[in-house]
């Protein structure tokens, strides 16, 4: 069963009295119980469309400009302001990189689950202190008991993390939004946290969309990974295909780019020139002037995504991989 | 074996926390607790551990940006732990630091010919302004950048461009020593990779030698010739690089590379 399906998804930002687009025409879907990885560089766009799933534009300067998102068969974009918080707030959650600056620093870690729980359940202060401990149990915080009334500050990074998790899972949502999750914690926390998300979605059948710059952490985590390049997905397959069959020069250079650990590597293949800046104008291709396989065409047309593989779309003029 | 140009003996540094106001007990936290090691000429050896290891004030400690508690560190022959701050100063010029955050790092109110002039007429190695100029144009091709670039502004410049201009403002002074505290870990990736090539061929072309800090194992990997694992405090593994990643005998170690994500049938 689809749970989301984004498309056609446009998000323009207004600049000195212009709209300048961020995002365009990006389309996905996101099944039940799966997982879907965004990887790009800072400015793609990636948490700008999460932003947009959640409904946490409103008030910003960047607006929908185009497209719809569906979540469980209804238009999200169409709803009244007063049903699609219920929606969002009950069904969807997200967590953020930096779990210090989105938990209150003057609250009570229990307060704060708790408040999340009763903005959409109706519970008793009892009921509200046992959803509170079970919660925390299941995102396997040592001592609940004691560590409900703990302040964030009191805690380390990676046990900060794990309650925004169990805030974001207080009413069971279908979804979760992990926007950079780990990139604040060390190694050793982020494998545990990573699990962790891992274990829970096996337990409670939700479906995530991971947000991260780390190609590494998409490939262990993600069913399937949209790669994001100056506000448009380049290329879009599941995992284990996008990985055997890596086929965007982008995609390629992101690769290239990440110093391996496990094999000794004389120079790495990086991509020349720098991410471009939004009101930069480029034509034809976003990519071009960093693209080793660039010629003529992509200066100046834009390529359209098209399938080198079942299931495996690549908006490029000359892709790399095998196409079958 | 030569002598080594850094040598390191038991360095401890300990802040004092708390204490002021009723009764508030005063505690020590042991950042650097009794580290030992040596760094030779024209050699990279890398500080890897997580945060709050104490990695980063051993590097701060070395730069004299924060104050040694006990130990040793004979460099060149001298203890630039125990040097008087106007004895240490002829030394700053051979020791240098890179900052991990570039947009922190510039001044913005000056040029970029202005933030590398200065360095050197502090350490008189230019005596004019068209000297300095030249040599300012010529590391800024070191590293990557335009020469017309030096007339422009901090702001002007993206996070990757201004890591380069502050790599160009240690490498101007020709150091012996530098030290990289997670150079290019604020970078996005694509320009992450840029940086540790430059860092690499800067290092191999000039010979400097270079204590690169960081919680990046595949950086660490890239850039060193041999790697100190640090964990609370003190060293638990030193080592060639290869024997580190190949055959890390620490636990620690072990758990930490144990817990990288991996690119399943990654080739070439």
């Amino acid at each position: 069963m689809v749970l989301l399906d984004i498309r056609d998804l446009d998000l323009s930002i207004a600049r000195g009295g212009e709209l300048l687009p961020v995002v365009q025409g990006i389309s996905f879907t996101v099944e039940e119980n799966e997982t879907l990885g965004i990887v790009g560089e800072s400015g793609c766009g990636k948490s700008l469309t999460a932003l947009a799933i959640m409904g946490l534009l409103e008030g910003s300067a960047v607006r929908i400009a185009g497209g719809s998102i569906h979540f469980q068969g209804r238009n999200l974009l169409a709803l009244a302001p007063v049903e699609r918080r219920r929606v969002m707030g009950e069904r969807m959650a997200m967590i953020f990189q930096e779990p210090m600056t989105s938990l209150n620093p003057v609250y009570r870690i229990g307060d704060q689950i708790g408040e999340a729980i009763l903005q959409h359940r109706r519970m008793s202060r009892k009921q509200v202190h046992e959803r509170v401990l079970e919660l925390l149990d299941l995102v396997r915080i040592p001592d609940p008991e004691r560590l409900i009334d703990s302040f964030p500050h009191q805690m380390s990074g990676g046990q900060r993390q794990r309650v925004m998790i169990a805030m974001a899972l207080a009413c069971d949502p279908k979804l979760l939004i992990a926007d950079e999750p780990t990139t604040a914690l060390d190694v050793t926390v982020q494998k545990d946290v990573l699990e962790l998300m891992h274990s829970l979605q096996t337990r409670t059948g939700m479906s995530i969309v991971l947000i991260s710059h780390d190609l590494a952490v998409i490939a262990e985590t993600c069913d399937k990974v949209a790669v994001m390049y100056r506000g448009r997905i380049v290329e879009h397959a599941a995992t284990s295909a996008l990985f055997s069959n890596m086929s965007h020069p982008y995609t390629l250079g992101l690769l290239g780019s990440i110093p391996a650990h496990d094999q000794d590597v004389e120079w790495l293949d990086a991509i020349p020139g720098r991410v471009p800046t939004l009101d930069e104008l480029i034509s034809g291709c976003a990519f071009h002037p960093r693209c080793f396989a660039a010629k003529d065409s992509c200066r100046t047309v834009d390529p359209v995504a098209a399938a080198v593989a079942p299931a495996h779309f690549v908006r490029c003029h000359f892709p790399q991989g095998n196409s079958t | 074996m030569t002598r080594p140009l850094l040598e390191v003996r038991e360095l401890r540094t300990h802040f004092s926390v708390g204490g002021r106001g009723f009764m508030r007990r005063k505690s020590v936290i042991r950042a650097v607790d009794g580290v030992s090691f040596s760094i030779h000429e024209g050699e990279v050896l890398s500080l890897v551990g997580e945060s709050g290891c104490g990695k980063s004030t051993v590097g701060r400690t070395l730069t004299r940006l924060e104050a040694a508690t006990a130990g040793t560190a004979m460099f060149d022959g001298r203890n630039i732990l125990n040097l008087s701050p106007a004895e240490f100063r002829p030394l700053r010029r051979d020791i240098q630091m890179i900052f991990q955050d570039p947009f922190a790092s510039l001044n913005p109110r000056l040029s970029i010919e202005r933030a590398l002039a200065e360095p050197l007429f502090i350490h008189k190695l230019v005596r004019d302004r068209w000297t300095a100029r030249k040599r300012i144009a010529e590391t800024l091709e070191l590293v990557g950048m335009d020469a017309k670039s030096m007339s422009r502004y901090p702001h002007e410049f993206s996070g990757g461009q201004r890591q380069r201009i502050g790599i160009a403002r240690v490498m101007i002074l020709t150091p012996r020593l530098v030290i990289a505290d997670e150079p290019v870990s604020a970078l996005d990736v694509s320009i992450q990779a840029q940086v540790l090539n430059l860092l690499k061929k800067l290092q191999r072309d000039s010979g400097v030698s270079m204590l690169f800090v960081s919680h990046d194992l595949g950086a660490v990997r890239h850039i060193s010739d041999r790697v100190a694992v640090m964990f609370r405090g003190k060293l638990v593994e030193t080592g060639k690089k290869r024997q580190i990643f190949e055959t890390p005998r620490h636990e620690y170690t072990r758990r930490l590379l144990e817990s990288i994500p991996r690119i399943k049938g990654r080739v070439g």
